[in-house]
C-alpha cells in the first residue's frame, strides 16, 4: 500500500493493454537510499539501477542530511524509518526544513497504518511498505517525470 | 517445458518451494534482478540474508535468556528480522516472525519462546532447501529468464 500526501488510496498504475507501462528513465534521475540494513541497501540499489537510476546509499538519516547539507542533490530520497544515529522521521523533518527539492519517500517495514501515518507527518511525499518492488519504482518514476 | 533433465529438476525444485509455502512473490522480484552482469545475484542476496540475520537470531536468543523479558527489545529485533526475511520472500519465516511479534505485543513470554523455536526451524529448513537449489542451479548453468510459478 502507498500513502501519499492527502490521499489514502492504494497504488494506481498506468495500464496499457493490461500490462504495466514501463517508464523510460531518460532523465538520469538520481536517488539517495538511506537504510541501515545491508541487505535492503543491496536490493534497493539493484532494483533502482535496473531502471537506469543513479544510486547513492547511506546507512543512517544523519548521513543523508549531511550529504544534502553539503550540496548533494537527488531527485528522489528513499528513506527507512528506523535507523541508528538519526531515524527516518527526524531526517525527513531536517531535509524539509533545509528546503531540499527532492521527492522524499519512506520505505518502512512498519505495517501499522498509524505508524505509517506518523512517518508521513514528518514530511514524506509517499510512504511504502518494504520491500521495494518494480511496481513501486515505476510509480515513483511517473511522479518524477511529472515533476520534471 | 525444460528439455534438459537438470534444468527440469531445478524447475520442479523451484516450483515446490512456492507450492509448499516456503517462498513468495518477493523471491521472483529477486530473480528478475538477476542478469548477465549479476548472474549469481539471488544466491548472493540469500547468502547475505543468512549471514546478517544470524546476528539477529543470536540477539533474540540472548534476550530470551534474560528475565523478565524486554518485549520492546524483542519486538524491535524481530521487526528487523521480519523486514529482511520479507525481502528475500521467506514466507514461512516471515509468518513466524509476525506470530512472535503478536506474542510480544500481548506480553506472552511462553508464546514468544514457542514461536521463536518454530521460526528457527523454518529458517533452518529454508536454508537447507535453498542451498540445495543453488547447488543444482550452479550445476545446471544459467537460466534465461525468471518465470512466475504456475
Amino acid at each position: 500500500m502507498v500513502l501519499g500526501k492527502g490521499a489514502s488510496s492504494s497504488l494506481s498504475m498506468n495500464k496499457v493493454d493490461g500490462a504495466e507501462e514501463m517508464v523510460d528513465n531518460s532523465n538520469n534521475f538520481t536517488v539517495l537510499v538511506a537504510d541501515d540494513d545491508p541487505l535492503i541497501q543491496k536490493l534497493h540499489e539493484m532494483h533502482l539501477k535496473k531502471f537506469g537510476l543513479k544510486v547513492q546509499v547511506v546507512e543512517n538519516g544523519k548521513k543523508a542530511v549531511d550529504l544534502c547539507h553539503f550540496g548533494a542533490t537527488f531527485n528522489l530520497i528513499l528513506i527507512d524509518k528506523e535507523m541508528p544515529v538519526m531515524d527516518g522521521a527526524e531526517a525527513t523533518k531536517e531535509l524539509q526544513a533545509m528546503g531540499v527539492n527532492s521527492l522524499i519517500v519512506g520505505v518502512t517495514s512498519r505495517d501499522s497504518p498509524y505508524e505509517k501515518q506518523a512517518f508521513m507527518e514528518a514530511g514524506l511525499d509517499y510512504c511504502f511498505e518494504k520491500p521495494l518492488t518494480a511496481d513501486k519504482i515505476n510509480f515513483l518514476l511517473q511522479e518524477l517525470n511529472k515533476n520534471n | 517445458m525444460e528439455k534438459n533433465p537438470m534444468r527440469r529438476q531445478l524447475a520442479i525444485m523451484r516450483q515446490a518451494l512456492f507450492d509448499q509455502g516456503y517462498l513468495d512473490e518477493q523471491f521472483i522480484q529477486l530473480e528478475e534482478l538477476q542478469d548477465d552482469a549479476n548472474p549469481n545475484f539471488v544466491e548472493e542476496v540469500v547468502t547475505s540474508y543468512y549471514r546478517d540475520s544470524a546476528r539477529l537470531i543470536l540477539k533474540i536468543e540472548q534476550a530470551l535468556e534474560r528475565k523478565p523479558f524486554d518485549f520492546n527489545k524483542l519486538d524491535g529485533y524481530m521487526h528487523q528480522f521480519k523486514g529482511s526475511s520479507s525481502s528475500i520472500g521467506a514466507k514461512k519465516v516471515k509468518a513466524e516472525s509476525t506470530l512472535f511479534r503478536e506474542h510480544c505485543n500481548s506480553g506472552n513470554g511462553e508464546g514468544c519462546v514457542r514461536a521463536f523455536q518454530q521460526l528457527k526451524q523454518e529458517y533452518a529448513t529454508l536454508k537447507k532447501k535453498l542451498e540445495a537449489y543453488f547447488q543444482l542451479a550452479r550445476q545446471a548453468g544459467p537460466m534465461e529468464t525468471a518465470c512466475r510459478p504456475k
